[in-house]
């Protein structure tokens, strides 16, 4: 597995997305953004922060970064694209995912944990986890409230291409744990050959007991055999 | 000449912050706001003279960048 991290003026989770990505096998190559190659990767990753201090919109500006060309051609070649916060809405803005982020309902920026629901476990990223089982992960956003139009929604559960929902530690989904508001509590999506996952929650932020726990290692995991 | 691009949420998109604007309103005692949407005021200075021509080359830069058609509509409106 060839990994690489893409990293954009502003963004700061590169780190601990090589962390988790070295924890479970893999070295990934870090990609400044006015690259305009990726290589051979199997793999690319688009981590959390606030690229170009979320001017405009979050994920705008890095949405048309000399580098998205080339992701573009990595995704049409069928190759994975990991998006996590920041990276879930540069993949929404690039067109790579369908819908948008918006602000939290509460308004407020949400730093906790969540519990989420996985719907799917036959995808390269959600292997190592049971269809219908809850993890952990850490929620740092401000904008992470999921929306699509009623079609698009439709389309997403029709297809089976929601990997995550915001859900109780028992796996209800209830709209007290649906912190940020989103359509249908959704916490992350797959492309339609589900080979792009896009997350607002952060997997990689747990990944070592000294972390506090290694709910989201199974993700790396799976990625890493794939 | 200058082109001012004006982006708003769609109809139907919640607008947390409009809300909490006509929730402020309230608080400072002024009645009857019934709803509230905030948006963005986009000025450019274009160098193209034809205000169609100018308005076109607007309308194209919001669909591409300065909103997201996903969530936002928008209205050029073109002087100078």
């Amino acid at each position: 597995m060839k990994a690489g991290i893409v990293l954009f003026p502003g963004i700061n989770r590169e780190r601990d997305m090589a962390i988790a990505l070295q924890g479970s096998g893999v070295s990934p190559r870090m990609i400044w953004h006015k690259e305009t190659e990726l290589g051979d990767l199997d793999l690319v990753v688009i981590p959390g922060g606030f690229s170009f201090g979320d001017y405009l919109r979050c994920g705008a500006m890095a949405a048309q970064s000399p580098i998205m060309e080339a992701v573009r051609a990595h995704a049409q070649r069928g190759g994975y694209i990991l998006g996590v916060c920041n990276g879930f809405q540069i993949l929404t803005e690039a067109g790579l995912l369908p819908g948008a982020l918006l602000r939290n309902a509460s308004l407020r920026f949400l730093s906790m944990d969540c519990h989420l629901r996985v719907e799917r476990a036959d995808t390269v990223f959600t292997s190592r986890y049971q269809k219908g089982q809850t993890f952990r992960a850490v929620m740092a956003h401000g904008d992470g409230n999921y929306f699509a139009d009623e079609d698009t929604l439709n389309r997403l559960d029709a297809e089976g291409r929601v990997a995550f929902r915001y859900a109780t530690q028992g796996g209800d989904i209830t709209p007290e744990v649906n912190l940020n508001g989103s359509a249908r509590s959704i916490a992350g999506i797959l492309s339609e050959n589900r080979r792009i996952l896009g997350m607002m929650p952060h997997p990689e932020d747990l990944v070592d007991p000294l972390m506090g726990g290694t709910d989201g290692k199974p993700l790396f995991d799976a990625l890493a055999a794939a | 000449m200058k082109a001012t691009v004006t982006v708003m949420l769609k109809p139907g998109v919640l607008d947390p912050q409009g809300k909490a604007i006509a929730h402020a309103l309230g608080t400072l005692g002024f009645a009857g706001v019934n709803d509230v949407r905030a948006g963005k005021v986009i000025e450019l200075e274009l160098t193209e003279t034809d205000p169609d021509r100018a308005r076109a080359q607007a309308e194209d830069m919001a669909r591409k960048l300065l909103a997201n058609t996903v969530i936002e509509s928008f209205r050029v409106s073109v002087d100078g």
